[in-house]
């Protein structure tokens, strides 16, 4: 096959995505979910000017998206596309059209339909309770897994690009000045957004101008990977522990703005510059160590095809906003579409952003060579032939994004998990407070990592299974998503295939990883995959039990018939 | 509304809305710490600015009762104010 135009390539799968909304996402919300705009949705039911609101669906989208979109979309299909373009290409494509987005949609449905509840109280409510403290297992690993891997990929790009360093730290003095401009001085929000963008991309050039690389031979004994994640997670451990308003919030909405900046920069340079993708369709020359494509793509690849984690926002925040019940096709599937170009974007980089097979070969020399260090060094090519902006500023840029996206989710997974674990010594009957919850995430998250080697150089073995344990809440959520379709007697092949398909995929990975990890002596996360391939089977069993139940049981009652006047949103 | 408001209110809701339940719980926390404040004398505690904070007795009691409920007494730890 001729090496393709990457234009084609993006053309393709905007085309093949948008038909996904336009068309799929249609027949999901009129046969499938059966959405209807006269059904009160919890927003309007429970309105609480706190977690209850009314919210209008452009602005909620724009929330959704931002708070699914991360590194993640980025990492994965960086490291992928080893095995050639097009499995990535089409497992990003379809996966998004097919799952992803019915998957984001569904649980968002779900939610709205059952008073808001999270995917983890839905599990309670219609795969019992076992299924449910299954689930709080599965959040529990993958926040961790999250820490331990975003601050690998950011000590790798602060190695790989010491032009970002300036810049990854100075944003966080500039989202601290965002936030006192915004709450203590109260100016307009328009002039604070474009000074504290403006500011950011400053920094990026002085940082592109004053790079900082840590001495080679490192210090005090520890590589300079092994400083910068431990400088990270005093940083993140430090960043959970002060007023959101002070840093996370202002940080949070500066890269959600940013976000929305360097996927236009992204696909503006691919449409000046239409470099060739060089990358060969499939590669029939992997380096040595690298796994097989089945099942290992459908895990490596996560975000951007179809991710757990999206459940997670799409119940747990986004279903208590939404205004009316058909929003949450715009919402939950185009929010899946925004993921799926980033990850496009990403595919596009890694595999056009170089001259020749040859040279892209010598890039992707080993499995672990991938990555966001590849994007950013390929992007930073596009962005030079397309935009002409000088490749090493544009590399500044390229990895000043992606640290930023990786380092809010740090922050924010460290959050989480500190309530993770407050809750968990609430169920054990201890009361944990929040420094020492704070200390022992950090700390579980700095010794997973470290378990790879002192260097942490390891660290993307880790990946794999982030991804694996992803898909496997991805999993969970549709065959909740399948029981409650099952209970009402709509048409569930939609939602049941793709779940068959990504438990299958994941089960298997996580057997795979199982002997790999075995092999290699890696016994704490060999543990930890054991407790994967425990729970996905847990669930499986579970699920085939609720769904048999409900196939058998009596169908519940559509809209027309059980809606009462108190269900209902006055006139729209 | 012209254009600008509407950008500057989208923004602005695109900066509140992910951290509104943060806000309230602090906001509320902060304010079961006020309670304890005003509650101190009648709880067994000396404080120096009771003549102040009794005044504002009658205006805490009605969220009196969320807030023991909040802080694990099933019942009020007052004795001449029970509310349940």
């Amino acid at each position: 096959m001729d090496a393709p135009n990457s234009l084609v390539l993006a053309v393709i799968g905007i085309a093949m995505m948008l038909a996904g909304y336009f068309l799929y996402s249609r027949f999901l919300s009129k046969k499938v979910y059966k959405l209807n705009a006269e059904f009160k949705t919890p927003a309007h039911q429970f309105e609480d000017g706190v977690d209850f609101v009314p919210t209008n669906r452009y602005i909620l989208w724009g929330h959704h998206f931002t708070s699914v979109a991360g590194a993640a979309p980025i990492v994965g299909p960086a490291v992928a596309v080893i095995w050639g373009w097009l499995p990535a290409f089409l497992w990003v494509t379809l996966g998004t059209v097919f799952m992803a987005g019915m998957h984001d949609f569904g649980t968002l449905w779900a939610s709205v339909r059952n008073k808001g509840k999270s995917m983890g109280a839905l599990s309670g409510t219609y795969i019992g309770n076992r299924g449910r403290n299954l689930f709080l297992v599965v959040i529990f690993l993958l926040i961790l897994m999250v820490l331990a891997a975003f601050a690998v990929v950011i000590s790798n790009l602060l190695v790989a690009q010491p032009g970002a360093v300036i810049p990854t730290w100075g944003a966080l003095v500039v989202a601290v000045l965002v936030g006192q401009a915004i709450y203590r001085f109260k100016w307009n929000l328009i002039a604070v957004t474009a000074v504290g963008v403006a500011a950011l991309y400053g920094l990026i050039l002085l940082g592109n101008a004053y790079p900082i690389s840590l001495p080679e031979e490192g210090m005090l004994g520890l590589t300079p990977n092994a400083i910068w994640i431990i400088l990270l997670f005093l940083y993140s451990g430090i960043a959970s522990l002060l007023p959101v308003w002070v840093l996370l919030q202002p940080r949070d909405f500066i890269n959600g703005v940013q976000l929305f900046i360097g996927l236009g920069i992204i696909y503006g340079a691919v449409l000046l510059a239409t470099p060739t993708v060089v990358a060969p369709a499939v590669n029939d020359a992997v380096p040595a160590d690298t796994p097989s494509i089945v099942p290992l793509l459908f895990v490596t690849i996560a975000c951007g095809a179809i991710s757990g984690f999206h459940g997670i926002v799409s119940s747990g925040t986004s279903s208590k906003q939404l205004n009316r019940e058909t929003d949450a096709r715009f919402v939950g599937y185009f929010g899946a579409v925004g993921e799926g170009l980033l990850a496009l974007g990403a595919i596009i980089a890694t595999t056009a952003g170089f001259q020749t097979v040859a040279q892209w070969r010598e890039v992707y020399d080993s499995f672990s060579a991938g990555g966001v260090p590849v994007f950013v060094e390929g992007g930073a090519n596009i962005l030079n032939a397309g935009l002409g902006i000088p490749q090493g500023l544009a590399a500044t840029i390229l990895a000043t994004m992606a640290i930023l996206f990786a380092a809010t989710t740090l922050d924010t997974a460290t959050r989480l998990k500190r309530f993770v674990i407050q809750e968990i010594g609430q169920i054990a009957g201890v009361k944990i407070p929040t420094l020492a919850a704070t200390v022992i995430a950090v700390v579980l998250a700095f010794a997973l990592t470290f378990s790879q080697g002192a260097d942490a150089s390891g660290g993307m073995t880790l990946w794999p299974l982030f991804g694996t344990t992803n898909q496997l809440l991805a999993g969970l959520s549709l065959t909740i998503l399948a029981v409650m379709l099952i209970r009402k007697g709509r048409p569930f092949l939609p939602v049941l295939l793709p779940a068959v398909f990504v438990l299958f995929m994941t089960i298997y990975a996580a057997l795979v990883q199982l002997v790999d990890l075995f092999q290699a002596g890696d016994w704490l996360l060999f543990t930890i995959d054991v407790v994967i391939v425990v729970a996905a089977t847990w669930v499986l069993l579970e699920a085939v039990i609720a769904m048999l139940a409900a196939w058998k049981g009596p169908k519940e009652p559509e809209d027309e018939e059980s809606l009462t006047e108190d269900q209902k949103l006055s006139a729209p | 509304m012209s254009w600008f408001k509407k950008a500057e209110r989208g923004l602005r809701d695109f900066y509140v809305a992910p951290y509104r339940r943060v806000f309230a719980r602090a906001k509320r926390d902060e304010e079961d710490l006020f309670m304890m404040l005003v509650l101190s004398e009648a709880l067994g505690v000396p404080n120096p600015a009771s003549g102040a904070t009794l005044e504002l007795l009658p205006e805490m009691l009605d969220r009196m009762h969320d807030w023991h409920i909040r802080q694990g007494l099933d019942r009020s730890p007052m004795d001449g104010m029970q509310c349940c």
